[in-house]
């Protein structure tokens, strides 16, 4: 009977600890949300610290009259989907040659990019690499650099190897199919789920990336959402949002809603990421799945 | 004789290739991109060694030994970057088993739907972007607006200027970091649970072993080799650190303690363009963390006969 008591006890402190993690993971998440729509004195002030005091749409209606939220948000969705589109274009084939266990040649291959893990020439050899070739300041500065990920060649080349029937390979190949023809009408139709996940993963590393645009891009038309972002919420630039009027009544106005309009940007960056969320999840853990089964 | 054999053998390695040629068709992508972007800066790391003149090229560049490493190692700042790195990388360990004890926790939850539940809430900050994270920490923990500062004046601190004083730079980088990442890397923990024989818990419940026992005594060694293995390649980035967020929280104000190994590489690279200087500097960066991963590895490999290769 001792026993049960212990485990009531451990059931409950475990309870706390998980409703701790709960709350500390959600409040700044919540806090974001009623700061963008709430009255910038109380935000301010710091009575507003949960929810929303004295509704006002100011900030994001500031952050919609940008052009350069809209410019950053268009580049972003430009470089996100082409860039995704290319990882997989990348990634894909070379995951199904790898997942051949008889191919000649297939463990070298392994090898050389199993060792890009964890030696690299660094930052400064890759940029003059991207110079040389001269697509700095281009868009495929921000995608032929990273057109492929080892971790993620190896999750698919797993997935390839595990969940494709060798037999339906086998029996495509005898009625006259070529290596491309079982790649494109065998392999890929059944690879829906893979497919799925490596274009998520891709895809949200697309959308929050911002060194590689940091490094690789000065021209402001080209910059994604993420470099627009930080001109406002890390060095404080806000013209395109706030007037460049001297009047101290309008400087006074705009700190009063700086604020408010940076925790709107953030919703506004973030919004795509918040509405598919629920729905991408999902594929998120069987990505990591399938990846740890590997290890 | 031999000859015949070496004729066959040499007949049957190239039937194999006939049949193997258009899986290196879908190979070659891949192998290009990775030979340019990952291959050939290796080779371009050779101007560490070198005074790099754009106009001459990498190899044509003239030879200076190891003259940059010589002015690295004597500057007045090296320490200055070493301790910051190595101080923000202890730190950072210390929150390893942060993932784990959250792991094993939630994996006691009865309630399948509430244990999803709270998987889903706790890693969603992961998918937060570095730039919105790095501008929700200087938001909160403004001395003048941020509600941090409000929460400690309302319970009656006084504010704490976080991000310009070098004091607290190292906790505002490594906590921030842990409360987007634990959930995230529990995951994977609770992928080597759920791997747990259920046998051995049925066996142990017979036995009258308590909920905590049967954490201690079955659920930690039985995911104590993917502990191991994250560990070792733990170590193996000890000290690459993820500098892209510390350049976003950098300022003038906390540079003393902020500054660290990569964001130097960055500034003198890419913004002062000392290209040899820079990739010297970053060489070093890279040589100590494969001296670490490689030790880590060896000692895992002798205590646990668990490690990468």
């Amino acid at each position: 009977m001792r026993e049960i008591t212990a485990d009531k006890a451990f059931n409950i402190s475990n309870m706390i600890f998980i409703l701790f993690l709960l709350a500390i993971v959600c409040y700044p998440l919540l806090y974001i949300i009623s700061a963008s729509i709430s009255d910038p004195i109380a935000v301010n002030s710091g009575r507003m610290w949960l929810w929303p005091i004295g509704v006002s749409w100011e900030g994001y209606k500031r952050v919609l009259q940008s052009a350069e939220i809209w410019t950053g948000y268009r580049n972003t969705i430009v470089y996100t989907l082409l860039g995704t589109a290319i990882n997989l274009l990348v990634t894909l084939p070379c995951a199904y040659a790898l997942s051949k266990k008889k191919l000649i040649g297939g463990k070298v291959v392994m090898m050389l990019l199993l060792f890009t893990m964890f030696f690299q020439g660094g930052i400064i050899p890759s940029y003059l690499v991207v110079k040389q070739l001269h697509m700095v300041n281009t868009i495929w500065a921000i995608m032929i650099p990273q057109a492929a990920a080892v971790w993620y060649i190896i999750v698919t080349m797993t997935f390839f190897r595990n969940t494709i029937p060798q037999e339906l390979e086998e029996a495509a190949e005898i009625d006259g199919c070529s290596v491309f023809g079982v790649f494109l009408r065998i392999v890929l139709p059944l690879s829906a789920p893979i497919i799925a996940v490596m274009g998520l993963f891709y895809g949200v590393g697309h959308w929050n990336e911002y060194f590689t645009a940091l490094l690789y891009l000065s021209n402001e038309n080209l910059y994604p959402l993420q470099l627009v972002l930080r001109k406002i919420l890390i060095l404080n630039q806000m013209s395109s949002m706030l007037s460049s009027v001297k009047d101290p009544l309008v400087l006074a106005e705009q700190a009063r809603i700086a604020e408010i309009v940076k925790y709107a940007v953030m919703i506004v960056a973030s919004l795509p990421m918040l509405i598919a969320y629920p729905f991408l999840q999902r594929f998120f853990i069987k990505g990591v799945f399938i990846g740890s089964l590997k290890s | 004789m031999l000859l015949i054999q070496n004729k066959q053998r040499a007949s049957v390695a190239s039937k194999r290739w006939m049949k193997q040629w258009p899986y290196y068709v879908l190979l070659a992508p891949a192998l290009i991109y990775f030979l340019i972007f990952h291959y050939y800066p290796m080779y371009g790391v050779q101007i560490a060694f070198k005074n790099f003149l754009p106009s001459k090229g990498v190899w044509d560049s003239p030879w200076v030994g190891f003259a940059h490493f010589e002015r690295f190692f004597n500057s007045y700042y090296f320490w200055t970057l070493i301790k910051n790195t190595v101080f923000i990388s202890l730190y950072q360990l210390a929150f390893f088993p942060a993932s784990i004890l959250v792991a094993l926790s939630i994996n006691e939850l009865r309630n399948d739907f509430f244990k999803k539940w709270v998987q889903t809430i706790t890693y969603a900050p992961h998918f937060i972007s570095t730039v919105v994270i790095s501008g929700m920490i200087i938001s909160f923990l403004s001395p003048f607006s941020g509600i941090v500062n409000k929460l400690i004046e309302a319970i009656g601190g006084g504010a704490i200027p976080f991000m310009t004083d070098p004091a607290w730079f190292k906790s505002v980088y490594v906590i921030s970091g842990e409360w987007q990442n634990f959930g995230w890397g529990a995951i994977i923990y609770l992928a080597a649970l759920a791997g747990i024989n259920p046998e051995l818990h049925e066996a142990a419940m017979v036995d009258g072993a308590s909920r905590f026992k049967r954490i201690f005594y079955i659920n930690v060694p039985g995911i104590l080799p993917v502990i191991v293995i994250l560990f070792i390649l733990n170590m193996g980035s000890f000290i690459s650190l993820g500098f892209e967020k510390i350049i976003l929280l950098q300022n003038a104000m906390n540079m003393d303690s902020s500054d660290v190994i990569q964001t130097y590489v960055y500034r003198a690279g890419i913004q002062d363009a000392q290209y040899s200087f820079a990739s010297a500097v970053g060489l070093f960066n890279s040589a100590v963390n494969i001296m670490l991963l490689v030790t880590f590895n060896q000692i895992a490999r002798r205590l646990n006969d668990t490690s990468l290769w």
